[in-house]
């Protein structure tokens, strides 16, 4: 039973809510010192799997000669991404090797041995806003763009659907929420006016009107830069966004700059928004102004433990310890290698993997930035239920999951869950938080496969029992027409 | 390296329980000192007493439960614990007093349910009501503050000679709380009592006044109640609404029957209150977390508070009026879940707009 006046004051009092963490950004001296240019690597390693959705279909094979720019692998799927070669080379192997994939298993991996940097004749497009929406997204697909924000989804479909579903807004994620990554902020600082066109594209394509792109504050020269780019363009509008994790994620930003909500469950286009981030935004310019392929990308090198933090520009495929190398080497024996952000980003066994289409940083950390405590027990002092920006009850859930019980945390809303790991950032006991969730999710959605396939198997075993019923009654029948059939000649025979 | 199977965030604030106790203790070390200070040493040793049995009972419990003892108590939250207890006894009340009151806290009330944070009610409340029902003359006998001056209150053998020789207290130093004589004097005469000899707000407001160790000064437990809630600690909600829901009623009585009801002035500066909006009812184990569900908590608190002292059997309401709370304090986190980002109060996802 609900009491609106009740509900209306609850709403009243939760509105005070807010939500997010102040991490120690420690986004110096990286985001100060211009993009560097890393030399192409002796080698390179290109997974089938960098972006989220079917891997890649590799059509080369071993001892093919390629250009850079060439087509090593097709998508594998509507949901997919095409890889070209960053570099020219000698394709020297296809097979299993280790690769940043959260499972943490070996992935089909093209090594491409390196040549040199001939490239293949790039399409020069000097009229991109000629063309047509379909034409471009074509040629986004083409050029193998996918979500340089971290999430890895293929950009073409999502570019379609914008086009399906009458999307009116445009919001362009320049939030870099996570410590240490100034990629994205070093790229709106020196190249604002391809990104800006970028933006542009995406907006023709999907035909959204209103542009509006969120920058934390703490990057002023990035937002200065853009909104100087911006300046003749009446429909985009650049805005400074408050600094707090996770601001960047889609969902919160764009909340924060179209106050709409999103409801659970829902895409973005449903409510007529799409968010793409700055880096992708970038890499669409290049695919169509230029003709490129996705084959490069700026990562953050970074950590205490690493001599000179700074951004890169490598060909995708480069091993991270290359990056590390040019980087002056490490310091110091770091606890942790992370690639990605520290808050949500992936525990590296090695350096011995490659940089792929969705990384953002190769951060080394050391044991005093990473703070990691002994677990102790949990006060329910809400910390992260205050920090939480879906306003999730973490402390609930975890203790639905300790206990096993994994519908009782669905219910408090795990499925919604972001694994922004803004609760485990702040909980005083240390408790791995977003770990207990995301193994949750893994969990259900496994039962939900073993159920999925016994319901299947007790499908087929019920046909199956129904088809041999059914073959024995027809064979039955079969026997009794040809018995009556031989009874009647008999019969007649008897008559005759 | 460490090994391997981790997960992201790896970055994390500094702090950590033993670190929010800390806050705390800081928080009611101006309070306590000035205590001790209006008490004399009979105070001091009897908080001694109780926090180290505190400590005491959390170590032995942890040692039977085969964990491993050091960080259980460096968490810091037994002797928290038994500091609030202590703050809740008479100042001159025998050492066993705190040593019994220790194991029911941290025993009886704590470690039975399964440790820090698994227990449904204020261990310490627990404790100083279970006291009192057993022991309730040792338990409500108070003196007047004596200030720790030469020539005034009593040196240092002396203290000691009280709290654990079992000396009987002086005639010339018991006194009645404030509240206390209200009620005997409500059920003697039937209508209020001359407040003078019991009650100046000046004094109840620096802590100048018969009464347990915590109930001295308001001032310097909301001090130390505004530095909690500057450093996160506690909210707002909790103690604010709970001071509310004493102050509205006591405020409409008032002015209904001056002649019965005591004064908002007497309700707000006496007894426990501050302690208890500030430092007990603010506990995050046995309150809930929703911003709502603390508003409802706190003037749940506030209002039996009041309730007790003015129709109920005992002058201080306190205690029991947060361990009831406590009680109901499930069933408020059910009513007062927030509202998920992209559903209704229901759960279910909003509607698609365009």
């Amino acid at each position: 039973m609900r009491v609106p006046l009740i509900d209306r004051l609850f709403d009243l009092l939760d509105r005070a809510a807010h939500w997010g963490v102040h991490p120690d950004y420690r986004k110096e001296p990286a985001a100060s010192r211009l993009i560097g240019k890393l030399p192409l690597p002796p080698m390179l390693y290109l997974p089938l799997v960098q972006h989220a959705g079917a891997p890649a279909r590799a059509i080369v094979k071993v001892g093919d000669a390629v250009l850079a720019g060439q087509l090593l692998a097709e998508a594998g799927g509507t949901i997919s991404a095409p890889i070209h070669a960053p570099a020219a080379g000698v394709v020297e192997a296809i097979g299993p090797l280790p690769a940043p994939h959260p499972s943490g298993l070996a992935v089909e991996t093209i090594t491409l041995r390196v040549t040199g940097s001939e490239h293949i004749d790039y399409a020069v497009c000097n009229d991109p806003f000629a063309l047509t929406p379909e034409e471009l997204a074509r040629r986004v697909e083409a050029a193998g763009v996918v979500g340089m924000g971290g999430a890895t989804f293929p950009s073409a479909p999502k570019l379609h659907l914008g086009r399906r579903m009458a999307v009116h807004t445009l919001v362009i994620n320049g939030g870099e929420c996570e410590p240490y990554l100034s990629c994205d902020d070093r790229l709106m600082q020196e190249r604002a006016d391809g990104v800006l066109e970028g933006v542009r594209l995406i907006a023709t394509m999907i035909g959204a009107g209103r542009i509006l792109i969120g920058i934390e504050d703490n990057k002023p020269i990035a937002c200065k830069a853009m909104q100087q780019a911006a300046e003749h363009f009446p429909n985009i509008s650049v805005q400074s966004v408050p600094t707090r994790y996770p601001m960047g994620s889609g969902e919160q930003l764009m909340t924060w700059l179209t106050g709409q909500e999103l409801p659970a469950g829902a895409r973005m286009a449903s409510i007529g928004v799409l968010v793409h981030n700055v880096g992708t935004a970038y890499a669409v310019h290049r695919a169509i102004r230029f003709g490129e392929p996705l084959t490069h990308r700026i990562v953050t090198v970074a950590g205490n433990a690493v001599r000179q933090p700074r951004n890169l520009e490598v060909p995708i495929g480069t091993p991270a310890s290359a990056l590390v190398e040019f980087c002056g080497g490490l310091t110091e024996e770091p606890l942790r290698l992370v690639m990605g952000g520290p808050m949500m980003g992936l525990a590296l066994p090695s350096l011995d993997v490659p940089v792929i289409k969705g990384s953002s940083g190769v951060l080394a950390l050391t044991a005093a930035e990473c703070n990691e405590t002994e677990e102790e027990d949990c006060i329910r002092c809400g910390s992260c239920a205050h920090v939480c920006p879906l306003h999730l009850l973490p402390l609930d859930m975890a203790a639905s999951v300790r206990a096993g019980d994994l519908e009782g945390a669905a219910k408090l809303g795990l499925e919604d869950c972001l694994t922004c790991g803004a609760c485990s950032y702040i909980c005083p006991a240390h408790l791995p938080l977003s770990h207990y969730f995301d193994f949750a999710k893994g969990e259900r959605w496994a039962n939900e496969q073993s159920q999925r396939q016994t319901d299947m198997i007790r499908e087929m075993t019920e046909a199956k029992r129904e088809r041999l019923a059914r073959e024995a009654a027809e064979r039955r029948a079969e026997l009794m027409r040809r018995k009556a059939e031989a009874d009647a000649a008999k019969q007649k025979e008897k008559t005759l | 390296m460490t090994p391997f199977a981790t997960h992201a965030p790896y970055a994390h604030a500094w702090g950590s329980i033993g670190d929010i106790m800390h806050k705390v203790m800081l928080a009611l070390l101006p309070a306590t000192l000035f205590a001790f200070w209006s008490f004399g040493w009979p105070a001091f040793w009897l908080w001694l007493v109780t926090v180290a049995s505190a400590a005491g009972w959390e170590a032995a419990c942890v040692w039977l439960a085969g964990k491993r003892i050091k960080p259980k108590l460096l968490d810091r939250s037994a002797m928290l614990t038994g500091w609030l207890l202590a703050l809740s006894l008479p100042p001159w009340a025998p050492w066993w007093v705190g040593v019994v009151g220790s194991f029911i806290a941290i025993v009886l009330s704590k470690q039975v349910f399964g440790g820090l944070g698994c227990n449904p009610f204020n261990p310490a409340m627990v404790a100083r009501v279970a006291l009192l029902i057993s022991f309730p003359v040792t338990m409500t006998q108070w003196v007047s503050a004596l200030p720790l001056l030469p020539g005034q209150s009593v040196d240092f053998l002396q203290g000691l000679q009280i709290t654990f020789g079992g000396i009987p207290m002086l005639d010339g130093v018991a006194s009645a709380s404030v509240l206390g004589g209200i009620k005997t004097e409500l059920s003697k005469v039937g209508h209020l009592p001359a407040l003078d000899s019991l009650f100046t707000a000046w004094q109840s407001t620096l802590g100048l006044r018969a009464g347990s160790l915590g109930e001295s000064s308001a001032v310097l437990i909301l001090l130390g109640g505004i530095w909690l809630t500057r450093h996160y600690i506690i909210g707002w909600r909790i103690p604010l609404s709970m001071l509310a829901g004493v102050l509205v009623p006591a405020v409409l009585f008032w002015l209904i029957n001056p002649q019965h009801y005591a004064s908002p002035l007497v309700h707000m500066l006496s007894g426990g209150l501050w302690l208890g909006a500030f430092f007990i009812a603010t506990d995050p184990v046995t309150s809930p977390t929703s911003n709502a569900g603390q508003v409802i908590f706190g003037l749940g608190c506030g209002l039996l508070t009041y309730l007790i002292r003015s129709w109920g059997g005992y002058p201080e309401g306190v205690a029991f009026a947060v361990l009831l709370m406590n009680a109901v304090t499930p069933l408020i986190e059910r009513a007062t879940p927030p509202r998920i980002y992209g559903r209704n109060r229901e759960g279910k996802p909003l509607e698609a707009k365009a």
